[in-house]
């Protein structure tokens, strides 16, 4: 298992799976992310009634597999001419994904926010933006902000996926060197520590906040 | 903009096999659910045994389960375990996958659920004369599946989430990889795939509402 | 009969028994008071076996509570406990909670079981709530059903740690009635409490608490009538 055929030029060959694992991470969670404020938003603020609509609209993105997401997503573009490359449709496809999960979040966040407080505030005077943006915003940010680090590293994970649309991430190059060098297990370890080495540490670090921050402590 | 024609009627006629595979997707999901509540139970002792050999095992699992993508461990079930001379067909590669990752999750929300009840319950029940196993089991776990079964419940989902990354080791019998065998003969992506998605949100909503009636039922006080 | 010799027991470094010597004779109601953090709640689970001592002994009816040879499942058996919280089993109606130790420890069948806890419900005035979750009873209603589910085994002893201490005030007497009850039936009880009129009412004897070591034992009518120690004095001015 340590002799291996694994040369340096490999290594920068996973190096750039991994990067595209990030690229289309950090896009996806940074769209889905200002899509679940404003949905989280809108369902925290006219209720579950009226928000009916959007919540079975995004609950849809949490019922189907994501890669069956991503394939109806590449066939629609490409019956609609959209010309969309597979970088493109996946984001489009992970973001709104992100954004299902997201809006749960926020909304979950806002609602932990005490009537009584917002009532406080509103008492002294202030509109409900400012309301929203100085005493909401930052005491749902504290709630949701460990929940919301599970979901980018859940998004990290599931970004693997996308290879199903021919793009080179982390877990497709993996399997380019192994359908190339025949040492499945040994590389596959590699791009499994890979993983591994930027979930666990945040992870982590979101445990320690829900810890710190979690109200009976 | 669409200059495009949907033939619906293809995937219709295709609704009986889609449906076979609906039915083999819902296997694999409660097979990997049942057996990956006995390893995460199994987890869960080990992280309370206090052996030290026990419990680096039951970490291991845990965190790798969780700081992996799900179609990493399937691939380590499918194409790297063919190192040690083990060759899983698709389903067995899948399942143990799944597997894998439910006893983690599945483990890891045990031990939340068992954090969350204070330790004057046991402590009564051991001044009855109960034993620390009899308390385990008559007043640990009938609470702790009440706070875990919502967690539960969503890996249940998952799980059947997960089944559809079966294709991408050559399963072809579960509704994934039915449907995509479909699409390879007739190129009809969107029609097949829409319908197997109607599917997949047809069972995963059932699950979840058959698991609150359950909840409601189970879970009186 | 109940022997504490010489009991000592700490917390890390901190010493809470320094040396307790106690014997209650069968039949006996002894009431503990003392200000908090003397201990007294301690000595009550170190006889339950429930914490481990570090010195000392303690025997029930002869037999060493904190000796490796013995049962101690058996031993609590025989001893039952009631605590501050009344810690009822949420996911088991109050009938199950009374239910379960004797059908559990005792292996008592079904039926059997049912009636004794169906019994010693009555007894505590809960006849009407048996098939109830313990989420739907008052604190004081619980706190009987914690008298009932530790009568259910039997036992020949009973410890009360504080009982009335998490009750709101109108629910207190609810409570200390199903004591005295129990107290006059003849069981042999070992009650910690804040409630003096309870402790001048039912005890053959008082013991004061005082950091870590009994300061002064007698009849009610000594303790509260002529304490001798300067400390019992400077205790119950304050309480009155």
């Amino acid at each position: 298992m340590f002799e291996t055929a694994l040369t340096f030029n490999d290594l920068l060959f996973l190096a750039k799976g991994a990067g595209m694992t990030l690229a289309v991470t950090a896009v996806s969670v940074a769209a889905g992310t200002v899509m679940g404020v404003v949905f989280g938003v809108i369902r925290a603020q006219f209720g579950p009634y009226w928000s009916a609509p959007l919540t079975f609209l995004l609950d849809i993105f949490r019922s189907v597999p994501l890669l069956i997401q991503l394939v109806l997503a590449n066939a629609f573009q490409a019956i609609a001419k959209f010309g969309w490359d597979p970088f493109t449709t996946s984001c489009v496809v992970l973001s709104l994904y992100t954004a299902a999960y997201c809006t749960e979040i926020v909304r979950g966040g806002i609602d932990a926010v005490p009537v009584t407080t917002r009532r406080a505030a509103r008492s002294l005077g202030l509109t409900w933006g400012q309301d929203m943006r100085c005493i909401v915003a930052p005491l749902a940010t504290r709630v949701s902000l460990p929940a919301w680090i599970g979901l980018t590293l859940g998004v990290m994970k599931d970004s693997a996926l996308v290879l199903w649309l021919g793009l080179t991430e982390l877990l497709k190059s993996s399997q380019i060197l192994v359908t190339r060098l025949q040492e499945p297990l040994f590389i596959l370890l590699i791009c499994g520590a890979i993983y591994f080495l930027i979930s666990f540490p945040i992870a982590r670090f979101g445990g320690y906040l829900e810890r710190r921050w979690s109200p009976d402590d | 903009m669409l200059n495009y024609t949907f033939h619906w009627n293809q995937a219709l006629k295709a609704l009986p096999q889609m449906l076979e595979g609906a039915l083999v997707t819902l296997q694999i999901a409660v097979l990997s659910m049942v057996i990956g509540l006995i390893c995460a139970t199994l987890l869960v002792l080990c992280r309370r045994s206090g052996n030290i050999f026990l419990t680096s095992f039951a970490t291991v699992w845990v965190e790798v389960a969780r700081n992996t993508p799900a179609l990493f461990q399937i691939y380590m079930a499918h194409f790297g375990l063919g190192n040690f001379g083990i060759h899983l067909s698709p389903y067995t590669a899948l399942l143990a996958g799944i597997t894998f990752n439910n006893a983690g999750y599945l483990a890891e929300n045990f031990r939340g659920a068992l954090k969350a009840i204070p330790d004057t319950q046991p402590r009564a029940a051991r001044s009855l004369g109960l034993t620390s196993l009899q308390a385990f089991r008559y007043i640990m776990v009938p609470q702790m599946l009440r706070v875990a079964f919502l967690p539960m419940t969503n890996q249940m989902v998952w799980a059947i989430l997960m089944t559809s990354l079966g294709v991408t080791v050559g399963m072809n019998m579960d509704l994934a990889g039915v449907t995509q065998e479909l699409n390879a003969r007739s190129f009809r992506t969107f029609e097949f795939f829409a319908f197997a998605a109607v599917i997949f949100y047809l069972l995963t909503k059932s699950v979840t509402l058959g698991a609150r009636a359950m909840a409601a039922r189970l879970f009186r006080y | 009969m109940i022997e504490i010799e010489n009991l000592r027991k700490s917390f890390g470094p901190l010493e809470v028994l320094k040396g307790i010597n106690l014997t209650v004779a069968n039949g006996e109601v002894v009431t503990i008071i003392g200000g908090s953090g003397s201990g007294k709640s301690t000595l009550l689970t170190c006889i339950n076996g429930l914490e481990p001592i570090n010195a000392g002994s303690i025997k029930i009816d002869g037999v060493e509570v904190h000796s490796k040879s013995t049962n101690i499942n058996k031993l609590r058996q025989n001893v039952g406990i009631v605590f501050q919280q009344w810690n009822a089993f949420p996911h088991l109606t109050v009938l199950e909670n009374v239910m379960l130790a004797p059908r559990k420890v005792l292996g008592m069948a079904k039926q059997q079981a049912e009636e004794i806890a169906t019994k010693h419900l009555i007894h505590v005035g809960l006849g009407d709530k048996i098939g109830v979750y313990p989420s739907r009873l008052s604190g004081g209603q619980q706190q009987r059903m914690a008298i009932a589910r530790a009568l259910a085994m039997q036992p020949k002893y009973m410890l009360f740690d504080e009982v009335t201490s998490a009750l709101d005030p109108q629910l207190v007497g609810e409570v200390l009635d199903t004591l005295k009850m129990l107290a006059t039936e003849g069981m042999t009880m070992i009650c910690v409490t804040h409630e003096m009129a309870f402790a001048r009412d039912v005890s053959n004897r008082v013991a004061f608490f005082h950091q870590g070591v009994v300061a002064e034992i007698g009849s009610p009518d000594q303790i509260f009538g002529s304490p001798q120690n300067p400390e019992t004095q400077k205790f119950l001015s304050g309480v009155r």
